[in-house]
């Protein structure tokens, strides 16, 4: 029960500290639709249908918004010391790390509802659909999974947030291909049993990188 | 280094000589080319221990990893990092001569199949993670981090090893449970070249890892000088 008690602690300090400043969601969500436009731009000259480029656009714009939400939360904490009293917590380290994914899956999940609406609108794409709901949400969680992990790391090193990208994109590769694929055919319509490959990759990677990070935490965090 | 090991050592590289002479033979003069490709298939012989020398160089990474997480013994550390450097020399190696290959047989420098993509992605990862090491100043935190990612990155090595077999692709697989779909000339001199260069990586390794204990001793002599350096003296 303790386990449960220091996860929901941690989660409530990163919503409290989120609805005091409201700078992670909004920035997320921002600039990810930033993206969005981007790839409009972009891509409009040369492709005819534009909708052929949606899932892929979405997911761009969602790992890049996640990489600054991941290195936000570890940033904050290395001001003033916080690291340092999360450490004091007579816990396990997989509870801040629990903890901390939760509170990224949530920011990222409050930003992707917020670009969603807007997203479908440029794109001309239905997003009423619970499987494209499902797939997001999977995604999500399995890129949080190891992108929670990595910015542990990524800030105690020189380069700071510029580390984390570049770790976390080839590793989370088969989640993003997964998450596109999947996004794509739905959004073709097609039946669910077709998608079905692509979510059972989906899931056994956010299982494996959930159980990766839990083991290997402690070692990221000690001093 | 002692008797025993000086002497085995020794074993090593001329075994490494010898097996690499006779799969040079083998490769160039003995194995007849393949008729619809020609001359280029020999690559082959190179292309493939390459790749087997990335995943097993990666696989000693992964245990040093946990080996090091468990122990908290530096020389796992050293172990591990020279290995993931062989490894992304040898992905190197793999992602070149396969290029290479394709041109003539694919007609094209690169293609985004599933395996060669997964290769990249793979090599990028360790690449990434070798520029992490440089980033951390502490020696201890690298190490631990380094342990941490090759633990983490090891899970690339299943996706490239099964992304021909999963996927529809146009890379061919070469071993299939009903064993190898290839000629008895051409196994034995695959079998052969497999053979040297992992002895050659087992060779690159021990030489690393003496190289790694040697920069500790320098780093820890220039730190020393630095400590015992009278007052006033530049």
């Amino acid at each position: 029960m303790n386990f449960w008690r220091g996860i929901i602690a941690i989660l409530r300090k990163d919503v409290l500290t989120e609805l005091r400043s409201k700078e992670t969601v909004s920035t997320l969500s921002v600039f990810a639709l930033l993206v969005v436009v981007i790839f409009n731009f972009a891509f409009e000259l040369r492709v005819d249908n534009v909708r052929q480029i949606a899932p892929g656009v979405l997911w761009v714009a969602l790992a890049f918004a996640g990489v600054l939400a991941f290195n936000r939360s570890f940033l904050l904490e290395r001001e003033g010391g916080c690291m340092e009293g999360l450490r004091l917590m007579p816990m396990e380290r997989s509870v801040i790390y629990v903890g901390k994914l939760l509170a990224n899956i949530l920011f990222m999940l409050l930003a992707e509802a917020i670009i969603l609406p807007i997203f479908a609108a440029l794109f001309d794409v239905p997003i009423l659909n619970a499987a494209l709901w499902m797939v997001i949400v999977l995604g999500t969680i399995g890129f949080a999974a190891a992108g929670t992990l990595f910015a542990a790391m990524a800030v105690n090193t020189r380069a700071r947030e510029v580390m984390l990208p570049i770790l976390l994109f080839p590793i989370a590769v088969p989640v993003l291909i997964a998450s596109t694929k999947s996004t794509a055919q739905i959004l073709d319509g097609q039946p669910l049993f077709e998608i079905y490959a692509w979510i059972r990759l989906l899931l056994a990677f956010d299982v494996i990188f959930i159980v990766l990070a839990l083991l290997s935490f402690e070692h990221v965090l000690e001093e | 280094m002692g008797k025993v090991k000086e002497n085995s050592w020794q074993l090593l590289i001329a075994m490494t000589a010898l097996s690499i002479t006779i799969s040079l033979y083998l490769i160039f003069l003995y194995v007849p080319s393949e008729r619809i490709m020609g001359i280029v298939q020999r690559i082959f012989y190179f292309h493939v221990p390459s790749a087997w020398v990335g995943f097993l160089a990666f696989f000693v990474a992964f245990l040093c990893g946990i080996r090091y997480l468990a122990r908290r013994e530096a020389r796992w550390d050293a172990v591990g990092n020279a290995s993931i450097e062989i490894g992304v020399l040898f992905s190197t190696i793999v992602l070149v001569s396969g290029s290479i290959w394709a041109r003539p047989v694919w007609n094209t420098w690169w293609t985004w199949d599933p395996r060669l993509t997964t290769t990249l992605v793979m090599w990028l990862y360790y690449v990434a993670s070798l520029l992490l090491r440089q980033m951390v100043e502490d020696k201890e935190r690298k190490a631990r981090f380094s342990a941490v990612l090759s633990i983490v990155g090891f899970i690339n090595v299943p996706v490239v090893f099964l992304a021909i077999r999963l996927w529809r692709t146009i890379h061919p697989v070469l071993f299939t449970t009903e064993g190898a779909a290839i000629e008895p000339s051409m196994l034995l001199t695959l079998l052969s070249s497999l053979l040297s260069f992992t002895l050659l990586y087992f060779c690159l390794l021990l030489i690393r890892v003496g190289l790694a204990s040697l920069e500790d001793e320098l780093n820890n002599l220039k730190l020393l000088s630095t400590l015992h350096r009278p007052e006033g003296v530049e």
